[in-house]
């Protein structure tokens, strides 16, 4: 018989068990706090693997068998080849070929060309995703046709449910542009070169098995290894891992719209107005066309007032690349990259840092890179009167997005949410969000192209901007202008059962998506 | 045979916040609704229970309407049904949606009208938050960016988009098309309070006596005491040579404005950056204005991407005497705004001249002298323009003489 549900701190219902496992309803933030000793993968021997350290089998089959692959087991990857990923969807196919069954995927994030994992989901291979649902992958899961229940979880809330022995990876299958025999790989280099491999860290440094997969094999040593072959146990070797074009796009690409142009002035304007943004303050926004253009505003702000970053953390664009460049910038921290000329920045460029989630986002980090952040820049798919925010789904109730690291960045000096008021007539304030990410006791400031709210629990803000011109509202305000153009929408309407649970930082279970229901 | 299907409206991938509605009337089987749309989940009802009202008000009782949806506000939704039923029965009815009250504002004759942003007419997606721009006026257009096939269906809407629209104090501008439809345009939009209609490839005075003759006749009729008032557009050779009396066509003639496309293009001749094709037009155009004691408004500048060609371009029409421009992109605004605005060191030039001048009035001189060269009246009348216009964009106070320290009086002498 089921459990019954309990409120959390947060005022949510969520289970007291997921895909069978206890779980631990959230506590507010910073409260939950496990103890005992992190988990550790079973102990290796030397011995075992070959004395001349060539690791290098035949085929992925033959790693995935050596591996023990069997029923239920725990497949992680990493998404550094976005969506030109040739790597992850080939596991599961074999796997399916293999007649494995329930599999639990565990990526760091997926792309539309996970999308065809589907197949192997609607085929039993694998049971559940672990990681981010997005486009028709999320569809399927509000659907309610995923056999087990969809976890989503942060990029540091991955690290933490892997060091807490919340998820306990048996393969970890990690593409790498180029890796020597031994299993030491790097981002750089060959035909696929995504950059940092940092999302690949945990993984390797705590999975049972580590299969290490290239399509640029060198001779020892490779280096600077991003992956230590002394955690990796084999080596493959294919033709390719995957499709250039697509693992960074040539150019990323600032918005064309005029109303989200406004947002990034506006956004601009209010970081210098509110003296958020001055001289050696750092900064974070992501690489959407939205952030993109903010970061191009800014750039214009430090080079007229002669101010400097001391860093920027990315996902690394061109604009970020251009301020380091111009003399804006000191340093760029990367945990990704996002465009070629970032690429080319991290192999020639001294200032431009590979800095993992791992160190970055960890909530069992003995300290987090996102707290030292003066401004972080984010967007939301909802925000609600109390400045609680989503980003998994949209006001129609449907996943459509993985957490990605919004849940970690949140722990910013000033975070700032730039977002359109409305998206098509899709709201995007609402009087309560379809599914709470994260509290609006982090959220500091939503910046839309109708007017800027700032959360009442940051009076310093609200008075560094008194009589500035800039165009303040009320969140309330902000709400009541949607729905008269828009129109007051209807809720989505679900039924009882749970296809999806939304982890805090820490782990907790901070909400819960609910199965659409469909007529 | 007559008609009984009906299309009005826009879908596909790149169309947003728009409908495509197929409407099919019948005799029997009541009303059947088929709705797609990406906002189904959320305003599905009220979108239904729009159409149906749209239908009742026509007194159409059996239908089968399919509906694709992109996210269209209900006043859009409101225009199609009609635009659709309007093909199929012939009705003088119109279904009105509500007029809000932040948009019953009059201009004035002597307003700004540095830019002013050109919308589609029958694409909702791009006016919805067009009045966050900071435009000194909104363009709904129905003249050549409707297709026109869709010019029916583009009155409808435009119709509704000033009923339902915020345009945040922008002046409200209707361009109506040219000969007997433009007038036709008229009767859609009078009523709902247009500040400014624009009247294009205007050619004689003639016409626009025409176009007032209807605006009164609508105004009488329904008895409204807005001011609307006049822009014709000069697009041709022979408007240029008639710009003078179209520019004192009517006393509500406060601009005329210079279209270079068409222009260009009645010479016969390329239309070039430089301009020197257009030199004579542009010119003779703003001597017109003057003399007339309006408005001259310079032609679109159309490549969205380079701005600093339109900052450019503004400077050159500013100095030959332009006091606006039309533009075609959001973004443009501010660069036009900027551009025909006084800068620092015209205000401070002018200062200076006007200081001087006044503190020689107060001296009893007869001649005024700023350092040692001697100022010329025509020279403080520009000066006086440029500080009026300078305290009414607010870029210097209005009391900006009483600020004016002993130190800086004395480096006048």
């Amino acid at each position: 018989m089921a459990l019954k549900n309990v409120i959390n701190a947060a005022g949510r219902s969520v289970p007291p068990e997921i895909n069978g496992q206890s779980v631990v309803p959230y506590k507010g933030v910073g409260k939950h706090k496990p103890e005992g000793s992190k988990y550790s993968p079973p102990i290796p021997t030397c011995s075992d693997y070959p004395d001349d350290g060539n690791k290098v089998v035949s085929s992925l089959e033959e790693a995935l068998h050596k591996c023990g692959l069997r029923d239920g087991m725990t497949i992680s990857t990493h998404h550094h080849l976005r969506d030109g990923d040739l790597v992850s969807n080939k596991v599961f196919e074999l796997a399916s070929s293999l007649g494995v069954k329930d599999l639990v995927w565990f990526p760091s994030a997926s792309f539309p060309c996970n999308d065809s994992v589907i197949q192997y989901l609607e085929d039993g291979t694998i049971n559940r995703i672990e990681g981010s649902m997005n486009g028709p992958l999320g569809r399927y899961v509000s659907e309610g046709k995923m056999k087990g229940t969809a976890v989503l979880r942060s990029h540091g809330g991955r690290v933490q449910s892997i060091q807490d022995g919340e998820v306990k990876i048996d393969i970890a299958v990690l593409a790498a542009p180029t890796a020597d025999s031994f299993g030491n790989a790097k981002g750089t280099g060959g035909a696929s070169a995504c950059g940092v491999l940092g999302y690949a860290k945990a993984d390797y440094l705590y999975a049972t098995k580590v299969i290490v997969v290239t399509d640029n094999l060198v001779d020892l040593p490779c280096f600077p290894m991003e992956i230590e072959g002394n955690y990796v146990d084999y080596v493959v070797v294919v033709d390719k891992i995957g499709i250039p074009e697509k693992i960074v796009s040539g150019t990323t690409q600032i918005t064309k719209s005029p109303d989200r142009l406004l947002i990034a002035e506006l956004t601009a304007s209010f970081l210098e107005i509110s003296g958020i943004l001055k001289d050696r303050v750092t900064m974070q926004a992501g690489a959407g066309g939205t952030s993109l253009a903010i970061a191009v505003f800014v750039h214009e702000i430090l080079k007229n007032k002669g101010w400097k970053l001391k860093f920027g953390f990315g996902g690394s664009t061109k604009y970020m690349v251009k301020m380091l460049e111009e003399g804006q910038m000191n340093f760029i921290l990367d945990a990704q990259v996002f465009d070629l000329d970032s690429v080319k920045s991290i192999e020639n460029n001294p200032n431009h840092i590979p800095y993992s989630v791992f160190n970055a986002y960890n909530y069992h980090s003995k300290g987090n890179l996102t707290s030292m952040m003066d401004i972080m820049i984010l967007g939301a798919t909802e925000v609600d009167l109390n400045f609680n925010g989503n980003v998994v789904t949209h006001s129609d109730g449907y996943l459509l997005h993985g957490i990605g690291g919004w849940q970690n960045c949140l722990h910013a000096r000033n975070v700032i949410l730039s977002i359109p008021l409305f998206r098509d007539r899709i709201p995007v304030i609402v009087d309560e969000v379809t599914t709470l990410c994260g509290p609006g006791e982090l959220i500091d400031v939503v910046i839309t192209e109708r007017g800027i709210a700032i959360n009442p629990l940051r009076q310093d803000l609200i008075e560094s901007v008194k009589g500035s011109g800039l165009p303040l509202k009320t969140i309330r305000e902000l709400k009541d202008e949607a729905e008269k153009i828009c129109g007051i929408p209807q809720k989505p309407q679900f039924e009882e059962e749970i296809v999806a649970a939304i982890k805090w930082v820490d782990g907790t279970v901070i909400d819960v998506v609910r199965k659409i229901k469909t007529r | 045979m007559i008609k009984t299907i009906a299309i009005a409206g826009n879908s596909g991938t790149k169309v947003r916040s728009d409908c495509e509605i197929v409407l099919e009337l019948k005799t029997e089987g009541g009303i059947n609704i088929d709705l797609t749309s990406k906002v189904k989940v959320l305003y599905g009802e009220s979108i239904k229970n729009l159409v149906v009202e749209v239908l009742d008000f026509f007194g159409a009782k059996h239908a089968n309407i399919k509906i694709n949806d992109s996210g269209a506000l209900p006043f859009v939704i409101a225009a199609r049904m009609e635009a659709a039923v309007k093909q199929l029965i012939n009705s003088n009815l119109e279904y009105l949606p509500g007029f809000l009250k932040e948009n019953s504002y009059t201009t004035t004759r002597d307003r700004f009208r540095f830019s002013r942003l050109y919308l589609p007419g029958n694409t909702p997606g791009l006016m919805i938050n067009a009045g966050l721009h900071s435009a000194d006026g909104i363009i709904l257009d129905l003249e050549d960016s409707v297709a026109p096939e869709k010019k029916d269906e583009a009155r409808i809407l435009v119709r509704n988009a000033l009923r339902q629209i915020n345009f945040c104090g922008a002046e409200r501008m209707v361009r109506i098309n040219q000969g007997e439809r433009g007038l036709e345009d008229l009767h859609f939009v009078i009523p709902h309070n247009v500040n400014l209609v624009l009247i294009p490839k205007c050619e004689s005075a003639d016409y626009i006596k025409q176009v007032e003759v209807v605006i009164a006749a609508i105004k009488m009729k329904l008895n409204l005491k807005n001011k609307v008032f006049l822009m014709p557009i000069i697009e041709s050779a022979l408007g240029i040579e008639n710009s003078f009396e179209i520019a004192r066509g009517s006393e509500n003639v406060v601009a005329i404005a210079i279209g270079l496309e068409d222009y260009t293009a009645d010479l016969g001749v390329p239309r070039t950056i430089e301009g020197k094709e257009s030199f004579y037009a542009r010119t003779r155009l703003v001597v017109a204005a003057k003399a007339a004691g309006i408005q001259p408004i310079d032609s679109v500048f159309s490549d969205v991407a380079d701005m600093e060609a339109l900052k450019q371009n503004v400077l050159v029409s500013k100095s030959l005497g332009f006091e606006g421009m039309g533009c075609i992109h959001p973004r443009q605004v501010s660069v036009i705004k900027l551009g025909f605005a006084p800068d620092k060191t015209d205000i401070e030039k002018a200062r200076k001249i006007v200081l001087a001048f006044e503190t020689a009035k107060l001296k009893g001189l007869g001649v005024v002298a700023l350092g040692s060269k001697m100022i010329d009246p025509p020279v403080v009348a520009r000066a006086q323009k440029i500080i009026d216009l300078a305290i009414r964009l607010n870029l210097i106070s209005s009391a900006w003489m009483h600020e004016v320290t002993p130190i800086e009086l004395k480096t006048l002498k």
